[in-house]
């Protein structure tokens, strides 16, 4: 295995850790809407992600500097080429970060009610675009010699990626759903659990076709390998959801998400973006690529800093392991 | 032809724009982070409620700042690639490693010990959530060190060689790029120019309460002016440290500079022809860009003392500059020439602005000053407003006395409107360059990207950011006037990491929640 080659593994790490973490984080926001009956209840849901989110998002921004630092390319031509897809997930990312802290700031309900209308929209949008853009990624798109995007905004939204896009929002629903029935207390948490049920379902179809469709289009033992645990992984959260172990559902929904996004990037490589016009011009783990120094350089970087970032991220998981019901939300002021 | 400029145009707007606004929060946050920490620390060791209730204050409207900072940022990473692809391909392998250093060491520990902060003050033993804002408060550093790293890099290119087969930027050596007299300088400046914005905030917002206290004193809480008046000193003497480092650090600079980029330095003086002693104008009247000045306010060698450290030496000007880059670089020695209006009033702003408020907190941290040099009827409590005191024995008289509070108040933005100068001067005076001597901004565009959906993109993150604005201002004027909430009261018992002890507590509502 080649230096490039560790950092397409940790570049799809990245992005597995994003997806893992911030796929709750958008659920929650999206079950604002489905699961949560009044303010109080809407008011856990964010509270159960509140100390974690922004942390949570820093997983994409690593994974966008590292992109940046070890294939140079494939940062310049995904986001110049998905500039559209792109500008709506940023802007959604503003407004969300803003809306989760500037909610509670003010008592008027007027205010209150429109941060709450934004915080799902802006959930929900990012959940969608993230699976169509993952979907081109993997599929290619129309790359040209200088390796550049040529294709327009409207060829992004083809069919297979929009299944993706469909995919990618149910599942993070699903996900979020989980997570909420694993921290929440009371009535809140048996809702949480019956509708992760319902959702588990939905996403069984979705994702069994989207994942097949990649498969068959350009997949390899390996990434058949991945797609199998991902069933697996979702028809085995489902059963133990089922039998109300909610920890073991997390663990499983997290399973899903992991051997989805792992079998994307077994799919993909040795590409990372591939050209639909002509395969001479395709972005590859090689020709993508940083110097040798600067992929030794920030190997050594990463094997330092990645334990220990997991080790203080997962020990704030642990200082807010308590359930949140509706009795411990204080009154606004 | 036509085209390519005004992609290049739309772009070079977007990124002003954008990164001007995120460096409008980042200075706030990084001083801010820092001043709390030291608040929460003093009220850790001593117990004192002033402390504690300056910390939640304090604590609040950093919170607020450090929202739009965290949010705006986000658009910083992802646009290189959105506007400036072909910049990106060329130096991704030197400029990415500082980029992606700052995420992977930085923005995690930030991320994640200000959710500890914020959620955890009956969660976390009160030693341990002060130690998670120092954290906070470094993470801040780190990220402002590697991401001036990067910038510096763009000014003055260093460790690095230019591949012979795919003509593209590679990193040799990473210690150059971290470690650049350049980056040093810039870090430095950097630094204590925030130190100085959020100190100047500190001052105007305390003053406002003591001045409120001092017309109205029955309306006023004494533990409030006690946490305003504490707040009010530390406030002062920060930013005449600070104010004083962001001098000796700009001077550093400028000779760095002066080095590096003298085009640069040429036009932060329009000084359109070689001279030597080089002097230094207060203000010109008149076209600076024609190249003549009707009416100037010379002061004479103190550009050549900025350059060069001496009164005397010559100090090249535009023109000859001009002329040497083309004969270097080929073309026009026009092209080779930034906008001389900013960047001579860009230098003239950031230092003014910036330096009037260092001596406005000059002369409070010695009119406010404390018992010592005060006879004994002059001193005031702790729970009383300071008089301000001219010398031991004379109180300034009610208009003078207005006007410094009101100063004080006043100048509460300055630093800010100085650090936004500060960077359209680095930024526009390295033009036509966006990495020196390496590549012009005009070849670091997307091609691919169309001038409509440029149009779009700035004129979205233009919308959102002026409403944003609005809405981030209003609740900072909500909150700062509000004063801190004196009945407010830290946890009764030191919180464990066990958790609650008995049943009863485990249904006590949180101490914060969104
Ligand atoms: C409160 C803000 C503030 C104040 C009072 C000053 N500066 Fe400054 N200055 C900045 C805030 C700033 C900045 C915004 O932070 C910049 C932009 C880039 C940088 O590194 O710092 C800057 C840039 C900058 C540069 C350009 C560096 C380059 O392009 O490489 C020079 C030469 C100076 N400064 C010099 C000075 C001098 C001689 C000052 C006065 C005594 C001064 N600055 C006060
Ligand atoms: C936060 C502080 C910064 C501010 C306020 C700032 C400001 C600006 C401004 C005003 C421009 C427009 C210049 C023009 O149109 O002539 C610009 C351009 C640019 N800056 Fe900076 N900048 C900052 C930091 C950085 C950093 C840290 C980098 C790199 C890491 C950077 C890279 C660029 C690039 C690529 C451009 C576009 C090309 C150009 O016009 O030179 N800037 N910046
Ligand atoms: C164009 C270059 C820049 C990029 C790409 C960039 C990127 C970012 C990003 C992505 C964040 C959000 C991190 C989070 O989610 O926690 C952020 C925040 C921050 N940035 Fe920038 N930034 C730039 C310029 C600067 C400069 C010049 C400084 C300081 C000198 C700076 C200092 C900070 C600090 C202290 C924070 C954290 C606190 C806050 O958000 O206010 N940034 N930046």
């Amino acid at each position: 295995m080649q230096l490039h080659d560790v950092w397409f593994v940790l570049i799809a790490v990245l992005w597995i850790g994003y997806f893992f973490l911030e796929g709750f984080d958008f659920g929650i926001g999206i079950l604002t809407k489905l699961l949560a009956r009044d303010r109080a209840e809407r008011r856990v849901l964010i509270n159960t992600i509140g100390p974690v989110w922004d942390g949570n998002e820093v997983w994409l921004l690593t994974a966008g500097g590292a992109t940046f630092a070890a294939f140079p390319d494939w940062y310049a031509t995904l986001f110049s080429g998905f500039y559209i897809p792109l500008l709506v997930i940023l802007v959604c990312l503003i407004v969300r970060g803003v809306a989760f802290e500037y909610r509670h700031k003010r008592s008027e309900e007027r205010w209150q009610r429109n941060w709450e209308e934004a915080i799902f929209w802006t959930s929900l949008l990012p959940a969608f675009l993230w699976g169509v853009a993952f979907a081109n990624i993997v599929h290619g798109v129309h790359i040209d010699q200088a390796k550049n995007y040529t294709g327009s905004f409207w060829d992004l939204l083809n069919p297979y990626a929009i299944l993706g896009g469909l995919t990618t929002l149910v599942l993070f629903t699903f996900h979020g759903a989980v997570f909420s029935s694993l921290k929440t207390v009371g009535d809140i948490r048996l809702r949480a659990r019956a509708l992760a049920l319902k959702l588990g379902l939905v996403t069984a179809v979705l994702a069994l076709a989207f994942l097949i469709w990649t498969q068959v289009h350009q997949g390899d033992g390996w990434s058949l390998a991945a797609l199998v645990v991902a069933v697996l992984a979702l028809v085995g959260a489902l059963g133990v959801l089922r039998a109300g172990r909610e920890g073991w559902g997390f663990a499983l929904s997290g399973l899903t998400i992991v051997a989805a996004v792992a079998m994307l990037f077994l799919a993909l490589f040795p590409n990372v973006m591939p050209s639909t016009l002509n395969p001479q011009w395709s972005l590859t783990v090689s020709n993508a690529a940083s110097s040798p120094y600067t992929l030794k350089l920030m190997t050594v970087v990463a094997a330092v800093f990645t334990p220990i970032v997991l080790l203080y991220q997962a020990w704030t998981y642990w200082v807010f392991r308590k359930r949140i019901g509706v009795q411990h939300i204080p009154a606004e002021h | 032809m036509e085209l390519a400029l005004a992609h290049e145009t739309i772009a070079r707007w977007q990124f002003g724009v954008t990164t001007v606004y995120h460096f409008l929060f980042v200075p706030l946050t990084i001083s801010l982070a820092a001043l709390v920490a030291g608040l929460e620390t003093a009220w850790v060791r001593t117990g004192k409620q002033k402390y504690f209730h300056a910390t939640k204050f304090w604590g609040k409207l950093f919170l607020i700042n450090i929202a739009m900072g965290v949010v705006t940022g986000i658009v910083q990473e992802f646009q290189f690639g959105m506007n400036w692809s072909d910049y990106s391909r060329f130096v991704g392998d030197v400029f990415g490693a500082p980029l992606a250093m700052e995420a992977l060491i930085a923005f995690f520990f930030e991320s994640t010990f200000i959710g500890l902060w914020i959620f955890g003050w009956d969660k976390l033993p009160k030693k341990l959530h002060c130690a998670c804002i120092w954290m906070v408060a470094i993470g801040t550093v780190l990220s402002a060190y590697f991401i001036l790293a990067a910038n510096s890099w763009m000014q003055h290119p260093n460790g690095y060689t230019i591949d012979p087969v795919t003509k593209k930027a590679r990193l040799t050596d990473i210690g150059k790029v971290l470690f650049q007299d350049t980056t040093l300088a810039q870090v430095f400046h950097t630094l204590t120019a925030s130190f100085l914005t959020g100190a100047a905030f500190m001052v105007g917002i305390a003053s406002y309460h003591l001045w409120k206290a001092k017309r109205r004193p029955e309306r006023t809480d004494g533990r409030q002016i006690a946490s305003m008046r504490t707040s009010l000193r530390v406030g002062l003497a920060v930013a005449v440290v600070a104010g004083l480092g962001t001098a000796v650090s700009g001077d550093t600079l400028a000779k760095v500079m002066f080095e590096q980029q003298p085009m640069k330095m040429a036009s932060a003086e329009a000084l359109w022809d070689t001279q030597a002693p080089a002097p230094f104008s207060i203000f010109a009247i008149g076209d600076v860009s024609k190249g003549h000045n009707s009416v100037e306010l010379q002061v004479p060698g103190i550009l050549s003392f900025l350059a060069k450290s001496n009164f005397h030496d010559a100090v090249p000007g535009i023109n000859d500059t001009a002329r040497a880059e083309a004969a270097k670089y080929g073309g026009n020695p026009q092209d080779y020439i930034p906008n001389i209006f900013v960047t001579y009033w860009g230098f003239r702003l950031m230092m003014g602005f910036g330096m009037t408020s260092f001596v406005a907190a000059l002369i409070g941290l010695w009119t406010t000053r404390k018992r010592r040099f005060l006879a004994p009827e002059f001193r005031t409590g702790e729970e009383e407003v300071p008089r301000l005191m001219l010398t031991r024995t004379r109180e300034m008289g009610p208009f003078l006395t207005k006007w410094s509070w009101r100063i004080g108040i006043l100048t509460m933005g300055f630093p800010l409107i100085a650090n936004s100068f500060g960077w359209v001067f680095t930024e526009m005076g390295r033009q036509p360059w966006s990495v020196f001597g390496l590549m012009t901004t005009a070849d670091s565009v997307s091609p691919n990207v169309s001038i409509g959906m440029q149009i779009g993109a700035f004129a979205t993150f233009t919308a959102l950011y002026a409403v944003l604005a609005v809405v981030e201002v209003r609740l900072m004027v909500k909150y700062a006037k509000a004063g801190p909430d004196v009945e407010e009261q830290p946890p009764a018992k030191d919180p464990t990491l066990r958790g609650p002890s008995s049943d009863e507590d485990a249904d006590q509502p949180l101490a914060f929640a969104y």
